[in-house]
C-alpha cells in the first residue's frame, strides 16, 4: 500500500520535473508568439518601404526604423572596437602571464563589474563620462554615440574577459610545453600557439560581447542623447544617437495599446529578438565545433 | 652573434608586450575600483536613518527612498517565488533525468537564447503576456513574473552544474540501497549540491534586483506616495528610481542621487558577496 503511494508520488514528481525541464522551450516559444502577435500588425499599419525609411518621427506618423538600426550598429561597433583589445588583452594577461595572486585579486573585480546594474553605469555616464568628453573633445553635448560606446565597452568587458579566459585555460598544456621546448619565448607561445588554439572560444567571447552590447538598454538610453537621426559620416560618433533598445524603453510608456506606434515598437522587439537568436546560436555552435576539434586532435 | 642579437630582440619584444598587457589589464580593472570608491564617497553623506525609512517629499527632492527599497525587496522576493522552484527543477531535470538526445539539445539551445534576449525585449513580452493578455495590469505580480523568466537561465545552468559536480558514487550507493531517482536526487544529490544551487539563485536574483528595462512597462511606478498594498499594485523600485531622478526630475539634489545609487549598489553587491562567501565556504568544507 505504502509503496504503491510512493510509486504514484514518484511518477507525479518526475513528470513535474520533466515539465520544468521543458519550460525553457515553452518560454522561448511564448516570447516569440507574443512579440509576433503584437509586432507583426506593424506591417499592415505602415507600408514596408516606410517602415525601413530613414525618418523616425512617430508623432507625425513617420516610422522609419533605419536611424534606430544604424544607431544600434554605430554604438555597438564603437563599443566592440574598444572592448576587443581591452578584453582579449586582459584575458591573455590573466591566463598566460599573471601571477596567481594577481589573478585571484582581479577576477572577482571583473565579476563585480558584471554585477553592476546598467542604470548605475548610465548614471555615472551622465554625471562623469559625458561632461568629461564634452570638455575633452569640445562638443556641444557629451551625450553622444561615443559616450554610449565607451559605457557599452565597459558593460561587455566582463563577458568577453571571462569567456576568453576560459577558452585560453582549456588549451591543453601540451601545446604550450611543445612550443616552449622548441625554444619559443612565453610571448611567442602565447600569441603563436595558445591564442590561435583558443580562437573559436575567443570568437564566442566576441559574439556574446556583441550580443550584450546590442541588447543593452538603460545605460545607452541615458547617455546617447536620444536623437533618432541617420548617421551621415564618421563624425556621427560624436553626435547624439538613438538605439533600438532605447527607443522601445523611452517610447513604450507613452503609446496607446494597439496603435501603429505600439505595433512598430514591438516590431523592433522582433528584430532585437532575431539578432540575439543569431548571435547566440553562432556563439554556441562555435563552442561546439571547437570542442569537437579538440577531441579529434587529442584522440 | 646574429643569433644572440635575435634572441635579445625577442626578449625586448616580450618585455614590451607583457608591459602593454599589464597596462591593458589596469585600464580594465581600475574603472571598477574607481566606480565603487567614488559612489561610496559621494553617496555616504546622504545615508541616514530617515533616508532609508521615509517617504519621498517635495517631488522626490527631499525625504527618503523607503518605497523604492521596499519595492525592490518585493520584486526580488516575487521573482524568487516563481524562478527558484522552476529553475531548480529544470536544472534537476537536465542533470539527473535528461538523456543526451535531440529534445535535450533543444532545451539547451532554448536556455542559451533566454540568456541572450535583451532585457527590454523581456519588458515587451511581459507587457504583451502578463499585463495585457492575462490582464494583471502593471503590477508587482506582472513584473516579478517577467523578471523570473529572465533569471531562469542563470538558475538552471548553475543548478545543473552544481548537481553534475556531485560524484557519481553518491547516486550509485543510493540507488543500490533501493532509492528511486527522485529519492536519490532529493535526499542525496541535491543536499550535496546545495551551496552551488544557492549561489546560482542569489546571482540570478541579484540580476533581477538591478534590472530596469523589464519592469519599465510591467510594474514600475514613477512615484507612489504610499507602499504597495497587494501584488496587484505597481511599485517604485531602486533601479527605476535612479533612472527617474537622474533624467526626469529637474533640480534633483545630487546627494540624493548618489545616495540612491549607493543603496542599490550595496543591495546588489551584498548579494554578490553573499554568493561568493557561500561558494568559498562550501568549497573549503567539501570532503569529496
Amino acid at each position: 500500500m505504502n509503496s504503491k503511494r510512493t510509486a504514484l508520488n514518484e511518477i507525479l514528481i518526475n513528470s513535474l520535473i520533466k515539465i520544468a525541464g521543458y519550460s525553457s522551450i515553452i518560454f522561448v516559444g511564448l516570447i516569440l508568439i507574443f512579440l509576433v502577435r503584437e509586432g507583426l500588425p506593424a506591417l499592415e499599419d505602415v507600408p514596408f518601404g516606410d517602415l525601413f525609411g530613414s525618418r523616425w518621427y512617430p508623432i507625425e506618423g513617420y516610422f522609419g526604423i533605419l536611424p534606430l538600426i544604424s544607431g544600434s550598429l554605430l554604438v555597438t561597433v564603437g563599443a566592440i572596437l574598444i572592448a576587443i583589445p581591452l578584453g582579449i588583452g586582459t584575458a591573455v594577461f590573466l591566463s598566460e602571464f599573471s601571477p596567481a595572486w594577481l589573478r585571484n585579486f582581479l577576477k572577482p573585480i571583473i565579476e563585480i563589474l558584471a554585477g553592476l546594474p546598467s542604470v548605475v553605469l548610465g548614471f555615472l555616464g551622465i554625471q562623469i563620462v559625458a561632461p568629461f568628453f564634452r570638455r575633452f573633445f569640445d562638443l556641444p553635448t557629451g551625450l553622444t554615440a561615443f559616450t554610449g560606446a565607451v559605457l557599452l565597452a565597459l558593460i561587455s568587458l566582463p563577458t568577453i574577459v571571462s569567456i576568453a579566459e576560459d577558452a585560453l585555460n582549456t588549451v591543453p598544456p601540451a601545446y604550450r610545453q611543445g612550443a616552449l621546448a622548441l625554444g619559443a619565448t612565453n610571448w611567442q607561445t602565447a600569441w603563436g600557439v595558445t591564442v590561435p588554439a583558443a580562437r573559436s572560444g575567443l570568437l564566442t567571447a566576441l559574439m556574446l560581447g556583441i550580443g550584450r552590447s546590442i541588447g543593452e538598454t538603460m545605460a545607452v538610453m541615458m547617455v546617447t542623447g536620444n536623437a533618432p537621426v541617420l548617421p551621415s559620416g564618421l563624425n556621427a560618433l560624436f553626435l547624439p544617437a538613438r538605439t533600438m533598445t532605447a527607443t522601445i524603453a523611452s517610447e513604450m510608456g507613452e503609446v496607446a495599446t494597439g496603435s501603429p506606434h505600439y505595433h512598430v515598437l514591438f516590431f523592433i522587439g522582433i528584430i532585437l529578438f532575431l539578432i540575439s537568436l543569431v548571435v547566440n546560436l553562432t556563439a554556441s555552435s562555435l563552442t561546439l565545433r571547437s570542442r569537437k576539434r579538440a577531441e579529434r586532435l587529442l584522440s | 652573434m646574429n643569433l644572440r642579437e635575435h634572441s635579445r630582440k625577442m626578449r625586448q619584444i616580450e618585455v614590451l608586450g607583457i608591459n602593454l598587457l599589464r597596462l591593458i589589464t589596469v585600464i580594465t580593472a581600475v574603472p571598477v575600483i574607481g566606480i565603487i570608491i567614488f559612489i561610496l564617497v559621494r553617496g555616504l553623506p546622504a545615508i541616514s536613518w530617515e533616508f532609508l525609512t521615509q517617504m519621498p517629499r517635495d517631488g522626490m527632492r527631499a525625504g527618503g527612498i523607503f518605497p523604492a527599497i521596499i519595492g525592490t525587496v518585493y520584486l526580488t522576493l516575487g521573482t524568487a517565488i516563481f524562478s527558484v522552484p522552476l529553475g531548480v527543477a529544470a536544472g534537476i531535470y537536465l542533470a539527473e533525468y535528461a538523456s543526451d538526445n535531440v529534445a535535450t539539445r533543444l532545451i539547451r539551445i532554448a536556455i542559451i537564447n533566454l540568456a541572450g534576449i535583451p532585457s527590454v525585449v523581456y519588458g515587451l513580452f511581459g507587457l504583451g503576456l502578463f499585463v495585457l493578455f492575462l490582464q494583471l495590469g502593471t503590477s508587482i505580480l506582472a513584473a516579478s513574473l517577467t523578471l523570473s523568466i529572465m533569471t531562469l537561465p542563470v538558475i538552471i545552468s548553475t543548478t545543473e552544474e552544481a548537481l553534475r559536480s556531485v560524484p557519481n558514487a553518491f547516486r550509485v550507493v543510493s540507488t543500490s540501497l533501493g532509492g528511486t531517482r527522485w529519492q536519490t536526487t532529493w535526499r542525496i544529490t541535491l543536499p550535496q549540491a546545495m551551496p552551488g544551487v544557492i549561489t546560482g539563485i542569489i546571482l540570478g536574483l541579484e540580476r533581477a534586483a538591478g534590472e530596469t528595462a523589464p519592469i519599465l512597462f510591467t510594474g514600475a511606478a514613477f512615484f507612489l506616495p504610499r507602499l504597495p498594498a497587494s501584488p496587484m499594485d505597481a511599485t517604485m523600485a531602486l533601479p527605476y528610481h535612479i533612472f527617474v531622478i537622474s533624467t526626469s526630475v529637474p533640480g534633483m539634489p545630487l546627494q540624493i542621487q548618489y545616495g540612491t545609487v549607493l543603496v542599490l549598489l550595496v543591495f546588489v553587491l551584498g548579494m554578490n558577496l553573499l554568493a561568493t562567501l557561500i561558494r568559498n565556504r562550501a568549497r573549503s568544507r567539501r570532503q569529496w
